[in-house]
């Protein structure tokens, strides 16, 4: 708690300068949340669904928040919009949308910031349209929450949204109704929707899952675009990490509804300290490497979030908690702390040497290549330990 | 879509077809012999059952007489008894055998008792039904909620006719809270006391069948609450109502409907008991008398009206879906 707060003040410090530039409003990022705690008590017990959890987001930057299922990557994202039901939720800390506190914001309020300077991009978009609405009447519908026009101007709203995320004759395929679409257009079709009010703030959350991967690509590809465009901050919620590199500045990594690792994301790709963001790296598949390398999966299952394990959550699955003396990991929760390799990277483990682990026993193993150029024919490549 | 209707009218009419080969096969491959009724007990000589047998025109081939029962439908029959004449214009659902008039003039002017109650009963039922249901789906787990679906589910163990028989007994004969039921026309009488005459037998199957709506229009209500597009429609920032009532509503109706095409056909049913207990001159009531009698033109003629309802019903909720779903519209 303290290590994150040390970590924000001093994050603030610097983004403040650069917003007085930008004049009058609020200070510092767009997006602050601190020590953010959501849990749904249910007849089995309290769900910890994301426990303290803190990061900021300026504008016009992207967030990458990685994390299996269950890890509380969307839970957390839809605190922002205020989409839990709050009679089964219970959320505490702060959440800061332009300066603005939304934690405990009464629902009225929470709905003008809904869809208007925030806005979300869900999974699957089949699913998250309407049926037996056409496309263009569930556009201009989020126009008409929070604009005064009429609704023929609504629907030429609709219809310049559909064109700027690329889909051909808009005018004609704004009555279309989603089943008409194919999936790449009913995922551009929700980005026209998220981004018709112009807002500071999108959360995408898995906005690729469901595509192949090409329309994956230009999905991507048309998000930055618009960020471009637009200038809004972006987080990005996925478990893939490809996409992470692609598009964010900044990584949270979760697990288990904490925060394990955040830091930038090319020092947080090239230099993970924490186990498990290694031991999602070595279950990325590359197409570029040797075939004979293997895809090492995380051994054991999500941590249940009723009965978190004690200490560090991810003890029981990880492969380097010997290397702690005393058994730390099992009794004694790590706190997310300034790793080695400055103030930037956060990390949540106790591993002293996380650098030296991770070049001579993790790296060595996902990508042999990297390390040495003569192993990478194959053929005597090292099954790994953990198997 | 206008195709599609004619289709569906095409295997309606298949369907009432079938319904009258059936009722037609029931009666004569059946155990007693309808002349028979016509035929005073003590004084019921062979010859004189033959002489009825022949009047009623029961003599004749069964193909030849369902034949002349289907051109009468189409182009209207003459049917001669002895000296008298009795006129039958298309469509001809045949002569009374014990009244001798024309079935179809005949149950025409029982025809707007019976529509009376089924339209007004219906009505009850689905608001107050789906207007129950969608408010348990609200307050889901409250004890309103507990006490919506553990009442329906009382109501709907209790057998219909018994629900009937009481309110009938206690709230209209024993203490006269509900004034006599029965049915007068709209027009002649005037509508204060048609709606008078069948206020406690609408609100009976109204009460009575709203449980099915309620449980229902709650089980799919909950369930579309949970949808992604109802999650996409409140992070668009609509409000709590326009969320219920333009999103998860429209959707919830789908199954509401699928359920009124059933429930119609019990409420046909039902329309025999409700008519009989409440004593009102509809189809149901004159059906029941009719086959006390034996009367065969009168009884094929009510199953071919119930069956043609039913039919009718189920290619309405078929447009219905179609107007809620394009998926439907336009496939």
């Amino acid at each position: 708690m303290t290590e994150a707060s040390n970590f924000l003040t001093e994050q603030n410090a610097r983004e403040a300068d650069q917003r007085r530039a930008d004049g009058p409003g609020f200070e510092g990022p767009y997006l602050v949340v601190e020590n953010l705690h959501v849990s749904f008590p249910t007849a089995d017990g309290t769900v910890q669904a994301v426990t303290d959890m803190s990061y900021s987001l300026e504008q016009g930057k992207t967030l990458g928040i990685v994390g299996e299922s269950g890890s509380g990557k969307s839970v957390s994202s839809m605190a922002i919009m205020g989409l839990h039901d709050m009679k089964r939720t219970h959320m505490t800390g702060s959440i800061r949308v332009g300066g603005r506190e939304i934690v405990g914001l009464s629902n009225n309020k929470m709905q003008s910031l809904r869809g208007g300077e925030v806005a979300m991009i869900f999974q699957d978009p089949l699913s998250s349209l309407h049926p037996f609405y056409s496309i263009g009447s569930q556009i201009s519908e989020a126009y008409l929450a929070h604009n005064k026009v009429s609704r023929s101007k609504a629907k030429a709203k609709a219809v310049e949204m559909l064109d700027r995320v690329g889909i051909p004759q808009a005018r004609s395929r704004v009555d279309d109704y989603p089943h008409q679409f194919s999936g790449g257009m009913r995922q551009r079709a929700m980005i026209a929707m998220a981004l018709v009010n112009d807002p500071k703030l999108l959360i995408a959350d898995e906005p690729t899952t469901a595509l192949d991967v090409t329309v994956q690509a230009q999905i991507l590809d048309l998000l930055q675009e618009l960020q471009r465009d637009f200038n809004s901050a972006i987080i990005i919620i996925t478990h893939d990490l490809g996409v992470v590199a692609e598009m964010a500045d900044q990584v949270l990594v979760m697990y288990g509804g904490r925060a394990v690792e955040h830091g930038p994301t090319k020092e947080l790709l090239t230099h993970p300290e924490m186990p498990y963001t290694w031991g999602l790296l070595s279950s990325v598949p590359d197409v570029t490497a040797d075939t004979s390398g293997r895809l090492i999966p995380i051994p054991g299952n999500p941590p249940s979030l009723l009965n978190p394990p004690s200490g560090c959550s991810f003890h029981p699955r990880c492969p380097h908690r010997d290397k702690v003396p005393g058994d730390l990991c099992r009794t004694e929760l790590p706190l997310l702390v300034e790793g080695t390799r400055g103030p930037e990277h956060l990390k949540r483990c106790h591993l002293a040497n996380p650098d030296m682990i991770y070049e001579t026993e993790v790296l060595p193993e996902i990508a042999p290549d990297l390390v040495d150029l003569t192993v990478a024919d194959g053929a005597d490549h090292v099954a790994p330990e953990n198997r | 879509m206008f195709g599609y209707i004619i289709r569906r009218a095409v295997s309606g009419i298949l369907v009432l077809l079938a319904t009258s080969v059936a009722v037609f096969a029931l009666f004569f491959y059946g155990p007693s012999n309808p002349a028979l009724a016509y035929c005073p007990e003590t004084r019921c000589t062979p010859e004189r059952l033959a002489n009825i047998t022949e009047s009623l025109g029961l003599d004749r081939p069964v193909l030849e007489q369902y034949g002349g029962y289907m051109k009468g439908i189409v182009a209207g029959n003459d049917f001669e008894a002895g000296a008298i004449s009795i006129p039958c214009d298309a469509p001809c659902l045949g002569v009374s055998f014990k009244l001798r008039v024309d079935v179809a003039d005949y149950l025409l002017a029982r025809f707007p008792a019976t529509l009376s109650l089924a339209v007004g009963g219906v009505a009850i039922a689905v608001t107050l039904g789906t207007a129950l249901g969608i408010f348990a789906s609200r307050v889901r787990g409250t004890l309103a909620d507990k006490l919506i679906v553990g009442s329906s589910l009382v109501i709907n163990a209790v057998p219909y006719y018994l629900v009937a028989l009481l309110a009938f007994l206690y709230l209209i004969s024993e203490w006269g809270i509900f004034p006599q039921s029965g049915y007068v026309s709209p027009f002649t009488a005037g509508p204060i006391s048609w709606a008078a005459g069948l206020l406690l037998p609408w609100l009976v199957i109204g009460i009575t069948s709203s449980t099915q709506y309620a449980r229902f229009s709650r089980g799919s209500m909950i369930e579309s609450m949970n949808e992604d597009y109802v999650r996409t429609a409140r992070a668009k920032g609509l409000s709590d109502r326009m969320v219920t009532l333009k999103h998860a509503l429209r959707s919830a109706v789908v199954p509401v409907v699928t359920i009124m095409g059933l429930e119609f056909a019990a409420l046909l049913a039902g329309t025999i008991f409700t008519e009989r207990i409440f004593d009102i001159q509809g189809i149901g009531k004159t059906a029941l008398d009719a086959i006390g009698t034996k009367d065969l033109p009168i009884i094929a003629a009510t199953v071919l009206i119930a069956a043609a309802f039913v039919v009718t019903a189920n290619i309405v909720v078929d447009i219905i879906y179609s107007l809620l779903d394009p998926r439907v519209r336009l496939s």
